[in-house]
């Protein structure tokens, strides 16, 4: 049995787990539907050229995984920004770790989708947000909402900002040879209210795992969130993240993808500015080797006038890895003064990786300024030789041209902390040490 | 301005009056509908060998199987390809007595590009003197190449002439299954140009379909085949600045140009067909397939200006097969009213140290569309390719749309691509610096989109270019302000 009938066949028994009288499950039941009706896109659909989901499809995932077994902290540490406080909501194998986690309730919401879904307190929030930004039409982002069950749940109201960053860490045991796991989470920022958030996927064993999730946000008038994406899996993991913002008025939502790991990864991240003078920032990292993939596929929808985005994706590619970029800016008719950017550079340093980049325009409207600049090439020799020339070794002096390359990227990483540990970690995949923190 | 049903059809039945097609004509066409036995009587028709019967009815066989491509960002009403008549003699009979017969706009645009009174006779179809001056240069000119070497005439000829040239290339760089319009090409193709350039000659002259003033009315599946021979240079003109008023509706042309070793081919097209009237009805459907392969050293380049046609959907594409051969490619894209146009290049890097550049300029303004879609492709053997890729668009009014799709696909490290695109409006300050300086808005604008488009009619034979620009001017008069 392929993987699409198999997950369409336990939507059943999906149903008996939850309460089918629930308005949710009209919205499952539909989204069933889109999924049963398109199946997984293939590489002839032009948005999956370049990233094929085939093997996946051949694996014989379990879609219902049995408890986990708990974690202890000390074995995790490692993948928390332990260096400083933070909520924290932790899955493990899709199902809530409440021992792992740091929930409150203390003037915002940080807490759990499931809770959410379920009682009647935050009814009137999910009725107006649940699945109103997420595609109806993409098929995978159906097939989350129809298993969409858990995940995290963050809303803050007006002129309210967390105290401290929110954690949501996905991890899996290996508990299972080989899981399938659809997190979903939905972020409520109000008015003038703030956010900061760190995602990261992690598996702990080298079995196969394939996390398809879904993110909505939506920021209010004036909202300021920055999303951070952790990606550093091992080489058994496998993410298709679906990320849709939706922008009110003068909200400013950056996201950062720091992509260095995993099989495969599809990033699917999605703006919509539906209101004025908006601001939205994409940036992200990719260092890859031997056989990963990495694709960005971006959408900023210019639909009110007045607003800017800024687009800046960076890729080095080692070994047979592949990199991906699609990046697309649609620009409204109405949307005149419209300030759109987008930059995709590639660095190729293996005869056997391959960069892939189609950065696309869509203009309607004709008082704008938008461009795209798409460049792939190498490290500058000469560069690479006056450093050598001052006592660097080689090596040491192409991970600095890389750091370098990489920094625009995490200038504009607003937590510290987060900053040094991702320094940390391309300093790591680029298999140097320096002495000196950038 | 909304047309009442009634006025419109009125419109067309006037129309068709004033430039009474298919009438009065002693017409030798085909019926209608395509099958193998149509294939098979062009082929008679044209007096062609057993060899390319078969090959038309091969390319047929593939086009039956094939199914009609979706995927470009265009809309139209699908052609109904058993309503067509495909073959059609051309006409030899003048559609008009004098110049006072041809439509007075007509003329117009064609005294304002410059064309001289009898080329414009030629070009709307009047009957001329037989003593015409270019019919007689085009005599000496013929002369010259033959002199040469070069071979220059329609593909009928060059089938019956040089069967083994064009049996070696036809389909070399196109192949019949290559896509859709090329397999219909392939079987049903009316006629075209056959060019070849012996070994290490220079053409002396622009070649151009301009010149054959006896082969015109080539119909609306022509084939193109360019073949430079090692070491020699050809620069190749297509088309012409004049409107021209096609009977045909869709237009599936295939172009193959084939650089050997050391040579190089320059490939000029202008092209200003029929867009329709300006609430969009009617125009020609220009799909074209346009491919050119380079071996050792070789250098093709592509130039292009559209102004016409109601769709165009083409990519002029350079194979850089052969180390150190250069691809080229520089468009201007001019859409108004209801255009649309999806246009752009394919880059293939196979060679060692290839290059290409890529410079395309599309203009959008009324409620067109215009797309740039293009590939840089580098293959893992292609050490040191080298792209560059820039691609403007300048939007007049806010009903029209600018679009790109770049796609960039490489496999090998030493590789260096640069690609830039940028989407623009003509500024208020410039405009209003012109008036200043007392020049008015139109002739302002005039100027400012020769500016944008310089990069590329420069690349144009000096007599095109001054036309090229004239041409620019006409096609975007009354889109601002």
């Amino acid at each position: 049995m392929d993987l699409k009938e198999k997950l369409v066949s336990s939507f059943l028994a999906f149903e008996n787990t939850i309460d089918v009288d629930h308005p949710v499950h009209d919205i499952r039941s539909e989204a069933i539907k889109t999924f049963e009706d398109k199946g997984f896109p293939g590489r002839k659909e032009e948005a999956w050229k370049y990233t094929s989901l085939k093997q996946l499809q051949k694996t014989n995932f379990s879609i219902f995984p049995k408890e986990a077994e708990a974690l202890e902290y000390r074995d995790v540490k490692k993948y928390f920004l332990h260096e400083i406080d933070t909520y924290k909501i932790v899955f493990i194998d899709g199902i809530y770790s409440s021992y792992l986690s740091e929930t409150t309730h203390d003037g915002v919401d940080i807490c759990l989708l499931s809770a959410a879904l379920t009682k009647p307190m935050y009814k009137p929030v999910v009725d107006v947000y649940f699945n109103k930004s997420a595609a109806k039409d993409d098929s995978l982002t159906s097939l989350n909402t129809a298993f969409s069950k858990e995940g995290a749940y963050i809303y803050i109201p007006k002129h309210k900002a967390p105290i401290k960053p929110v954690e949501i860490l996905h991890f899996s045991s290996g508990s299972e040879s080989a899981i399938m796991l659809q997190p979903r989470n939905l972020i409520i920022v109000e008015e003038n209210a703030e956010l900061q958030v760190i995602e990261r996927h992690q598996s702990l064993t080298e079995n196969e795992v394939l996390t398809n999730s879904v993110t909505e946000i939506f920021a209010g008038a004036n909202a300021i969130i920055d999303y951070y994406k952790v990606q550093n899996d091992m080489p058994g993991a496998s993410l298709i993240d679906n990320t849709y913002i939706d922008q009110k008025g003068k909200s400013h939502v950056s996201v950062h993808t720091f992509a260095f790991g995993g099989k495969l990864t599809r990033n699917n991240l999605n703006f919509y500015q539906n209101g004025e003078y908006v601001d939205s920032t994409l940036k992200g990292v990719t260092i890859l080797d031997e056989k990963q993939h990495v694709d960005h596929h971006t959408l900023v929808h210019h639909r009110q006038p007045n607003s800017e985005s800024h687009q800046d994706y960076k890729g080095i590619f080692n070994d047979r890895a592949t990199g991906v970029f699609n990046g697309k800016i649609i620009v409204d008719e109405i949307a005149q003064k419209t300030n759109a950017f987008q930059q995709n550079n590639n660095v190729l340093i293996s005869d056997r990786a391959t960069v892939n980049s189609k950065p696309q325009l869509e203009i309607f409207a004709d008082d704008v300024k938008c461009s795209h600049g798409c460049t792939i090439g190498q490290l500058d020799r000469e560069a690479l030789f006056y450093l050598q020339t001052r006592g660097i070794p080689e090596k040491e002096a192409a991970a600095l041209l890389m750091y370098a390359f990489a920094n625009n990227v995490l200038e504009s990483v607003r937590i510290p902390e987060l900053k040094k540990r991702i320094n940390k970690l391309i300093a790591g995949k680029l298999e140097v040490r320096l002495g000196f923190d950038l | 301005m909304a047309y009442t049903e009634e006025e419109l059809k009125k419109e067309l039945e006037t129309k068709e009056y004033e430039y009474g097609f298919y009438t009065d004509i002693e017409s030798d066409t085909f019926p209608k509908g395509l099958d193998e036995n149509i294939v098979r009587a062009i082929s008679k028709k044209k007096e062609e060998p057993e060899w390319m019967t078969e090959w038309r009815l091969e390319s047929f066989r593939i086009w039956k199987k094939m199914e009609e491509p979706e995927w470009a960002n265009i809309n139209y009403k699908k052609p109904e390809f058993q309503d067509i008549s495909y073959y059609s003699a051309p006409n030899k009979k003048p559609k008009y007595e004098s110049l006072d017969e041809v439509d007075p706009e007509l003329l117009d645009t064609f005294k304002r590009l410059g064309i001289p009174i009898e080329e414009q006779k030629k070009l709307a179809g009047v009957a001329v003197d037989i003593v015409m001056d270019s019919v007689s240069v085009a005599t000496t000119f013929k002369k010259t190449l033959a002199e040469r070497g070069i071979i220059f005439c329609s593909m009928a000829e060059a089938i019956r002439e040089h069967p083994e040239l064009v049996k070696k290339y036809i389909g070399s760089v196109v192949p019949q299954k290559d896509n859709f319009y090329a397999a219909l090409n392939s079987a049903v193709f009316s006629d075209g140009s056959f060019c070849y350039i012996p070994k290490g000659v220079r053409c002396p002259m622009e070649l151009s379909t301009y010149f054959r003033i006896n082969q015109a009315g080539t119909g609306q599946f022509e084939r193109t085949l360019v073949i430079a021979d090692e070491g020699s240079y050809v620069s190749y003109l297509e088309g012409c600045t004049a409107p021209s008023r096609d009977e045909n509706q869709l237009h599936a042309a295939v172009v193959e140009l084939i650089a050997l070793d050391d040579a190089e081919i320059k490939y000029s097209t202008v092209q200003n067909w029929f867009p329709g009237n300006k609430e969009g009805k009617g125009g020609v459907f220009n799909f074209v397939t346009k491919r050119g392969i380079c071996e050792k050293n070789a250098k093709i380049s592509w130039t292009q200006v559209e102004t016409g046609s109601a769709i165009t959907w083409k990519y002029p594409s350079c194979i850089l097969k052969g180390d150190n051969s250069i691809g080229e490619f520089y468009s201007i894209a001019v859409t108004n009213n209801y255009q649309q146009a999806d246009t752009g290049t394919k880059m293939i890097h196979l060679g060692k140290n290839t290059r290409s550049t890529i410079i395309s300029k599309g203009i959008s303004a009324g409620r067109s569309q215009n797309s740039y879609r293009g590939l840089v492709q580098v293959h893992s053997r292609a050490s040191n390719a080298r792209n560059f890729s820039q691609c403007d668009s300048l939007l007049m009014g806010n009903q029209c749309g600018a679009h790109t799709f770049p796609y960039i696909e490489v496999k090998n490290k030493t590789a260096q691509i640069e690609h830039e695109a940028t989407t623009s409006k003509i500024g208020e300050d410039q405009i209003f610096y012109c008036n200043q300086r007392g020049i008015d808005t139109e002739k302002a604008i005039a100027l400012i989109v020769n500016g944008f488009s310089k990069e590329v009619l420069n690349k144009l034979p000096m007599e095109f270019a001054v036309e090229a620009q004239k041409l620019l001017e006409i096609s975007l008069e009354g889109s601002v302000g």
